[in-house]
């Protein structure tokens, strides 16, 4: 048996009766009694997130420096952080052009950044960022001392605004989407992995376990990692580890839009995605038959050619039918079968997103 | 603590069967199988007519991010399937051992049900799994 990290929330997951399962490493909720409605009500109204086993790490420097690092560091240009506290989602990648991590870096002024990176993937990526980072004149920081709740549904803002310290109350109210604001330790992001409307709040992990409290007793339910999994399915993000990896490009994993070869910045990995011609592309799969199609799984052609494999399969609560994100030959046909379990069923490519904001995006 | 019906018999891949007074039997699976599944969201029901031989699967129950078989522990032949599953798989969440039964089987052995476990021995092997 492993030692599990816990997070600072650990104790009040376990008091709530929450179903705990080994996350990348930490002993996280699953659900705390049913991941169908855990579901429902972030799409309905507001739940809450455990995330503080995402990494944070705080970058500052000489002049100019954290920035020549993150021109160098990342796919996307930290350049279009124009205004304090403005983000960009990106891919840090290898030479090769496969992708290390995706990640969320945030211009908090100044010479200062900060990136938030994912939890399973927090060893080699600080490691990585270490070694580019030789070559810039920059401080790197992992915030261990930090806690992360997300608050996400249609009436997340509204009912946790008020547990917010008194100082970002006002400030939040015109927060716009990939934007966050901060005081001290405290860092409030419009930001979210559900295609709900939301924030990502950032806190000493002292006053996380008052702040979980608070939020609950505001109206927020709390959702496990179970709910988490299929709510981003819906919304059609990419989960590290299973949609990519290092073995992908960006290209081929549906993020083109965050590689940014305008410029002369020089990232990490740019030759070899400029030489790529992708025969593979991550689409989106509604499932027309009754099953589920799960990861692995193989998609082939009616005629029964391999196109591919589902990177991502489950169930969508919102849609009541089994969705996949799949990565499939460029010439696929619009309607290929997935092999499930000796069987056979229909599926339709979309592009996703499936589900955003509560409404269904596919026609089913 | 789950619960665990005294008049029924079970399996170790945490199925119940029981035996109905026309010698058919009902097979389930158990509130510890329910909650360890979490929220079904599909159940794949076998064929009325199908015959079984111990240890085949008799239905597939799929959870929000799961699969997992059901086993018949018998040599029998289906006679009903539970079809209100196929609209409703919360069913065996809600009621394992009523409304959320999966089939009725006809054994060609009623004395094999015997090998399985009484309710106190499978209480007693879930006890041992929490060791």
């Amino acid at each position: 048996m492993t030692n599990l990290s816990k997070t600072c929330l650990h104790q009040t997951h376990v008091e709530a009766g929450a179903k705990m399962v080994d996350f990348g490493g930490w002993d996280m909720p699953l659900h705390y009694g049913s991941q169908l409605e855990e579901h429902h009500i972030v799409r309905r109204s507001a739940g809450m997130f455990d995330v503080s086993h995402m990494t944070v790490v705080d970058i500052t420097g000489e002049a100019g420096q954290p920035k020549a690092f993150l021109e160098r560091l990342l796919a996307n240009d930290i350049n279009k952080c124009a205004t304090e506290g403005q983000a960009i989602y990106t891919c840090m990648l290898n030479a090769d052009g496969g992708v290390i991590d995706d990640l969320i870096a945030y211009w908090m002024g100044g010479d200062s950044y900060r990136l938030v990176v994912n939890a399973a993937t927090r060893d080699k990526d600080l490691e990585w960022m270490a070694q580019v980072a030789e070559a810039f004149a920059v401080t790197l920081r992992e915030r261990s001392d930090l806690a992360m709740i997300a608050v996400q549904g249609p009436r997340a803002r509204e009912l946790a605004a008020g547990v917010l310290p008194a100082v970002l109350q006002e400030r939040v109210q015109t927060l716009k989407p990939f934007r966050a604001v901060f005081d001290g330790d405290w860092f409030v992001a419009r930001t979210g992995y559900t295609g709900e409307d939301g924030w990502e709040i950032i806190m000493p992990a002292n006053d996380a376990p008052a702040t979980w409290s608070s939020l609950a007793a505001a109206g927020i339910a709390p959702a496990g990692l179970g709910a988490r999994d299929t709510l981003r399915l819906e919304a059609g993000l990419n989960l590290y580890g299973s949609d990519m990896d290092e073995s992908t490009s960006p290209l081929e994993s549906n993020l083109s839009w965050t590689v940014d070869f305008a410029g002369a910045r020089d990232f990490v990995g740019e030759g070899a995605l400029q030489e790529q011609t992708p025969a593979r592309k991550l689409v989106g799969l509604v499932v027309l038959d009754r099953g589920v199609v799960r990861d692995h799984q193989t998609v082939l052609a009616p005629e029964g050619g391999e196109l591919g494999e589902i990177t991502s399969g489950g169930f969508s609560p919102t849609l009541e039918r089994s969705i996949a994100l799949a990565r499939i030959s460029v010439d696929s046909p619009e309607r290929v079968e997935v092999e499930v379990r000796g069987r056979r069923l229909a599926a339709s490519v979309v592009n996703p997103p499936f589900v955003r904001k509560g409404k269904i995006l596919v026609s089913v | 603590m789950s619960e665990v019906p005294g008049d029924l018999v079970y399996t170790e891949e945490h199925e119940w069967l029981r035996l109905e007074d026309d010698g058919s039997v009902i097979l389930g699976i158990t509130q510890h199988a329910q909650e360890a599944l979490g929220d079904l969201v599909y159940v794949e029901l076998p064929e009325v007519g199908q015959s079984l031989t111990a240890g085949d699967g008799v239905a597939v129950v799929e959870s929000v991010k799961a699969a997992s078989d059901v086993y018949s522990p018998l040599e029998a032949e289906v006679v009903a399937v539970n079809e209100a599953l196929s609209d409703a798989p919360e069913k065996v969440n809600e009621d394992p051992y009523g409304d959320g039964w999966i089939a009725r089987i006809t054994p060609s052995d009623r004395s094999a049900l015997e090998q399985l476990m009484s309710a106190d021995a499978y209480q007693e092997f879930l006890d041992s799994l929490d060791d």
